[in-house]
């Protein structure tokens, strides 16, 4: 095979039964017996349930159980264990579960959940992340200090909304503000939104006669459902099986295990009976978990030449009323909370506060598309503070190998890539040099505003990934991971991977879609852009695992040793003399010489990985190294805004990114603009919008609005390929970068272009028009 | 999932749709006319509306009829607004609504069902209500005619049995010099912050608002001091809101005081081309 | 007149077919075709008409199928994502990658079919106003548009296809 797949546009394996209605997601089961579960949900934020009467309900034709929180005992969490499925006592969040009524049929079940009566005495609430931290904030957990730690690096303060802490402290910040004559300070704020993945959250469980817990779901982390379902309802870990179809989008959000709990808990009730339980798209946003909220004060100290010396920062980050993955994207944010710039002097505190607020969890970019609109925002201030050009600015400050970052890991090459290249190129894409700010007339403005980001991962150390490959007696091969489906053609990579490591045809690799926690290898979570790098080193060592054993053979078969030997497509043969050969498919199930004898049978390859040399964050200081690499980049957007309404025009939006190696680039490409798309989504429309009650006013797609066809910019992506020697091929996590920056290079640009400072998400026009207005511009 | 039942009835006559309404209400089901349907479906799935039986009227044909007869446009009250849009017979009410909800609901509303239902906005009735069309209205005493302005006037004043068969309007308002202009608060598939439709007929401007206030309307003392064509412009405007007989709207899409904002400026520039002949 | 008091057996014609199914009066034509009729092409995503996801054609026009009863469905031809056999646009969609999950994928094709019979001269701005109707959280949209342009061209330049 001259060809190699690596760096081709190789189209999805899943591709025709997506285009033809034929892909299966969770919730396209259906059958007769199937029971359903719908959610009865809390209307108060905060407030002690004083009333939970389904006495009317519990009657209706098709009701088998309502279950309240009063039934289990069970405090879920994947960090802190702080969560009852359904509410129990009082309410946190509106919109948080209170009641589950199962039924024959989902009419049925909705009937009766209306007639589901709760009355709560209402508590005050904590409104927002600022609130929360208060001295004598009304508290949103009254026992914090009890709750279990599923992982040590924990730190709750009890008796507060603090559910926990990180420290950045490196350098000498004393000196750092010393060495600087130009000093700029900030706030910024980042509500709280959603990921909308076009499936709403959906899970069915059954428990069978010998205890077996059987869970079909829509999720990304199918070993994680077994994990908590495991222990939360003491059953052993190999009788939990959860499976997982394609996945309609998930954007972190279907990490959480949440209506899983559910489930099982209904199924229980109703003898083991299979249940399914599905958000309505109301519930997905509400009750559901969302994106954190961020209120960010940072402060920066540039001397003379603009080079940073001393950087302060403060997040103050809202998970809502329940921990979930908060406490790790506070860690995140820390981490890197410098943005990919070279500071010696770094001061930082991240909280991660509880609110009554729908609590949170992953959301592409893991805390790391709230932190650089912070970061990006106080670049361009500290920009304009010393007139000099934003593009110099970071040009000047910009993290190169040789350096360390905030939490003090150095930086070679491989492990960081290379961000002033990233940057280059971007303004170059966007034609920074023909003009920032370019009036078109006495009503318009064209502006265009930069960002840089770098994003690592933060997964627990010991974070595996696997996977088998086996042969079938036709020589094709079937590849199994325990990666989930969602929407990057991560599976397809795969096949990439392996087909050309192996020398075969891609046609001939069989990827099972589904997962399947019984049969498919290992795989810690299908989350933070990491599934290409560690099950693709899972596929190497498989794949090598399996050459080595069918050369092995072949060298019996051609009496040879097997270093004499090579793989081509479809055949084995002797380095010398490519005459002399054998054909895989007379081998991978065994060879069989004419007299009957056979010698060897299936070949099945088996591979895995675990990251290197990961250390969590110290306590005091921040220090260790939570990721194996990172993925930096530079992002520009160019804007139209008119300045008598104050609409704008999202014109071009860029991205170049270090990939290490594209190996697919129509999908990498995908990825990066579908991200963009997104970020410019959250940069311009989408938040929750709360009342004074803190009810949820925008609950629908109705009110909480996305970007839609039309509204799209110009997409300029490309690359920069540095590297990463410990990836295959090099390949750097690309999924969630492309949302990272952008929401903060569109502020950038909205706010050259209308003078005043943006400093808050979403940018509306109503929102430039007050800033205007306050300035008396 | 609607949480509770109903009945359907799809009645062949306007006769026969105001006489089940009445039984079914007698036999206190609680009825309700059903045209696109869109609506009453999402409301009653949120169970913010509930009902015992629904009159689908889409196939009477009175309620489809979509000619120029006499002088007069009739339209029938279940022709879509994709249905409008498509013919192009009203330019002005095509643009209106296509610029409800999304393209392929427009294909399931109705004219009638955006004049009649409980969302606020009923962008498509701004243009009837410049152009002094009649409604042809089925009710309990049979059909009667009247004026839409009166119909539509701080709320709907149809009795519970009565719905509107057809919508009549003279032929001359068509070809009028019209402007239509919709500010959203962000989105262009959007409730509107600020929907504006107006018509010039000979030197008269003619205006009317949606997203303003709690209910369209359109304001003569409004309409007298926008036509004082010897004062300028932004003083005509200034005067104009001065005399808006509504409390301007403070709600998700916007506050007030920016919809203030987004009046002015939209009402300046929708008079000045209107003036200017610039359309 | 015609009308339907309680849970009844309908008659839908469904891809050229009629098929017989059990509704309640309050059973929307998408929980028919998906939960009674195993046609699970089109999707939930909001049952609010918001997403699109649920896109059918009736009569040849997209249609919410979350906003439409089963029992108005009655009388009209409905064409579902089922019905669609390697048409350009679904082929286009596969090669222009206009696609990540997927899941919005069988609306987003019916209503870029419903198009392409229905205004196959179709400028960019009309595509837009048409397509606006459904939601893709994965993709840019760029990759889409690209292949309802050029599904339409092929139309144009070939209309047997
Ligand atoms: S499910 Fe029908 S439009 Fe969303
Ligand atoms: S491909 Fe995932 S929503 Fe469109």
């Amino acid at each position: 095979m001259s060809d190699s797949y690596i760096g081709k546009d190789v189209i999805r394996k899943e591709a025709w039964d997506k285009v033809s209605g034929r892909a299966k997601y969770n919730s396209d089961y259906s059958s007769p017996n199937l029971l359903h579960g719908v959610l009865v949900c809390s209307n108060c934020a905060h407030g002690y349930i004083k009333r939970l009467d389904y006495s009317q309900a519990v009657n209706m034709p098709g009701v088998k159980k309502i279950l309240t929180g009063a039934d289990y005992s069970i405090l879920c969490g994947s960090i802190i264990q702080d969560r009852p499925p359904l509410a129990v006592g009082k309410v946190r969040y509106y919109g948080e579960p209170v009641a589950l009524v199962i039924a024959a049929s989902e009419a049925e079940a909705s009937a009766a959940a209306v007639r589901v009566v709760v009355e709560y005495e209402k508590l005050p609430t904590v409104n927002s992340p600022a609130e929360a931290i208060q001295a004598g904030a009304p508290l949103v957990h009254d026992y914090l200090g009890d709750y279990k730690h599923v992982i040590p690096e924990v730190y709750p303060t009890p008796g507060t909304n603090i559910v926990h802490q990180v420290k950045i402290r490196k350098g000498d910040m004393q000196q750092g503000w010393a060495d600087s004559v130009c000093v700029i300070e900030g706030s910024y704020l980042l509500p709280q939104a959603d990921h909308i993945a076009m499936e709403t959250r959906n899970a069915r469980a059954e428990v069978l006669p010998d205890g077996q817990i059987i869970i079909h779901s829509s999720s990304q982390a199918p070993f994680g459902i077994r994990k908590q379902i495991s222990e939360h309802f003491g059953v052993e870990l190999g009788k939990v099986v959860v499976h997982v179809p394609l996945v309609g989008g998930a954007y972190g959000g279907k990490a959480a295990v949440q209506l899983e709990f559910l489930a099982v808990m209904a199924s229980m009730a109703t003898g083991g009976q299979p249940v399914m339980i599905s958000n309505t798209r109301e519930q997905d946003i509400m009750a559901s978990p969302g994106k954190i909220g961020l209120e960010a004060r940072i402060k920066l100290g540039a001397d003379a030449k603009g080079i940073l010396k001393a950087g302060e920062y403060t997040f103050l980050l809202g998970t809502g009323a329940y921990a979930d993955t908060g406490p790790r994207m506070g860690n995140s944010i820390a981490m890197n909370c410098t943005g990919p710039y070279k500071i010696d002097n770094v001061w930082c505190d991240t909280y991660c506060l509880y609110t009554n607020h729908t609590y949170v969890t992953s959301f592409r970019g893991f805390g790391h598309s709230s932190l650089t609109f912070a970061v990006e925002r106080s670049m361009d201030k500290l920009a304009a503070a010393m007139n000099m050009d934003p593009l110099e600015l970071r040009r000047r400050n910009l993290i190169t190998p040789g350096q360390t970052s905030p939490s003090q890991v150095m930086m070679t090459p491989s492990i960081l890539g290379n961000v002033p290249a990233c940057l280059d190129k971007v303004a170059k894409l966007i034609n920074w040099d023909k003009g920032a700010r370019i009036r078109l007339d006495n009503q318009r403005i064209k502006a265009k505003g930069l960002a840089c980001f770098w994003k690592t991962s933060n997964s627990p150390t010991d974070a595996f990934a696997a996977a088998i490959i086996s042969f079938n007696s036709d020589a094709s091969i079937n590849l199994n991971v325990g990666a989930v489906k969602i929407g990057p053609s991560t599976k397809t990579t795969l096949a990439q991977i392996l087909a050309e490591i192996m020398q075969v045809d891609i046609n001939k690799i069989h990827v099972e879609m589904e997962v399947n926690t019984r049969t498919s290898p290992h795989h810690w979570k299908t989350v933070a852009s990491m599934t290409t790098f560690m099950v693709g080193r899972a596929v190497e060592e498989a794949a090598y695992d399996a050459i080595h054993q069918i050369l092995s053979l072949a060298a019996i078969v051609l009496q040879c040793a097997p270093g004499d030997l090579h793989m081509s497509p479809g055949r084995v043969y002797y380095k010398d003399d490519p005459g002399l050969y054998v054909d895989l498919a007379d081998i991978v199930h065994g060879y069989k010489y004419p007299n009957g004898h056979t010698i060897g049978s299936q070949i099945i390859g088996r591979g895995t990985y675990v990251m290197s040399r990961l250390s969590p964050m110290n306590k005091e200081t921040g220090q260790g190294k939570t990721g194996p690499y990172w993925t930096p980049g530079a992002q520009a957007v160019e804007i139209e805004l008119n300045l008598a309404d104050y609409s704008y025009k999202i014109l071009r939006a860029a991205t170049v990114l270090d990939a290490g190696k594209v190996l697919n680039p129509a999908s990498a490409r995908g990825l990066v603009m579908g991200a963009m798309g997104m970020g410019l989504g959250l940069g311009s429309r989408e938040y929750y919008i709360y009342d004074q009650e803190q009810t949820l006013q925008n609950s629908s797609l109705r009110t909480y609005k996305v970007l839609r066809i039309g509204e799209q910019p110009e997409y300029l992506v490309d690359w920069i390929e540095t590297p990463h020697e410990a990836s295959a091929f090099g390949e750097r996590g690309l999924a969630e970068h492309g949302i990272l920056g952008i929401h903060a290079a569109l502020a950038n640009a909205l706010s050259e272009a209308a003078g005043v400072e943006l400093d808050q998400l979403p940018v509306l026009p109503e929102l430039i028009w007050q800033k205007r207005k306050e300035q008396q511009l | 999932m609607i949480p509770f039942d109903f009945e359907y009835y799809r009645p062949s006559s306007t006769s026969e749709a105001v006489q089940i309404f009445m039984e079914l209400d007698a036999a206190g089901k609680n009825p309700r006319y059903y045209g696109g349907g869109t609506e009453l479906i999402s409301m009653a799935r949120m169970n913010s509306l509930s009902f015992g039986a629904v009159i689908d009227i889409k196939a009477i044909p009175e309620c489809n009829v979509l000619e120029i007869d006499n002088g007069h446009l009739m339209l029938g009250t279940t022709l879509t607004l994709t249905r409008l849009h498509e013919s192009n017979l009203f330019p002005l009410l095509a643009q209106a609504g296509s610029r409800v909800a999304d393209h392929t609901i427009q294909s399931k509303i109705t004219l009638g069902g955006n004049l009649c239902g409980s969302i606020i906005y009923k962008e498509a009735l701004l243009p009837l209500l410049l152009t002094d069309t009649e409604a042809l209205i089925a009710g309990p005493s049979g059909m009667k005619t009247r004026q839409v302005n009166a119909i539509f006037n701080q709320s709907v004043q149809l009795e519970p049995a009565e719905f509107i068969v057809q919508l009549h309007m003279a032929e001359k308002y068509l070809a009028l010099p019209y402007i239509h202009v919709k500010k959203t608060k962000q989105d262009k598939i959007n409730y509107p912050l600020v929907t504006i439709c107006a018509l010039k007929n000979g030197q008269e401007i003619r205006v009317a608002f949606s997203g303003v206030s709690d209910f369209p309307f359109r304001c003569s003392n409004m309409e007298a001091a926008l036509n004082e064509r010897s004062r300028p412009i932004d003083s005509r405007v200034a005067r104009a809101l001065e005399v808006m007989p509504v409390r301007v709207l403070n709600n998700l899409e916007g506050s007030a005081d920016f919809r203030r904002f987004i009046l002015t400026n939209l009402l300046t520039s929708v008079v000045g081309s209107l003036e200017a002949d610039a359309i | 007149m015609k009308e339907m008091l309680t849970e009844g057996l309908i008659y839908l014609n469904i891809n050229g077919e009629v098929r017989k199914t059990l509704v309640r009066p309050a059973d929307t034509l998408l929980f028919a075709l998906r939960e009674r009729l195993g046609l699970t092409g089109a999707k939930p995503g909001c049952e609010n008409g918001d997403c699109g996801a649920c896109t059918v054609l009736v009569d040849g026009w997209p249609v919410k199928s979350c906003l439409m009863l089963a029992v108005e469905a009655c009388d009209h031809e409905i064409t579902t994502i089922e019905g669609l056999n390697n048409t350009p646009i679904q082929r286009e969609f596969v090669e222009k990658f206009a696609f990540q999950c997927g899941y919005c994928t069988p609306g987003f094709i019916m209503n870029c079919q419903g198009l392409i019979n229905i205004h196959p001269d179709a400028s960019d701005e009309v595509i837009n106003e048409w397509l606006q109707s459904n939601i893709c959280r994965c993709t840019s949209y760029e990759e889409i548009t690209a292949a309802v342009k050029s599904a339409l061209n092929t139309v144009n330049n070939d209309p047997v296809s």
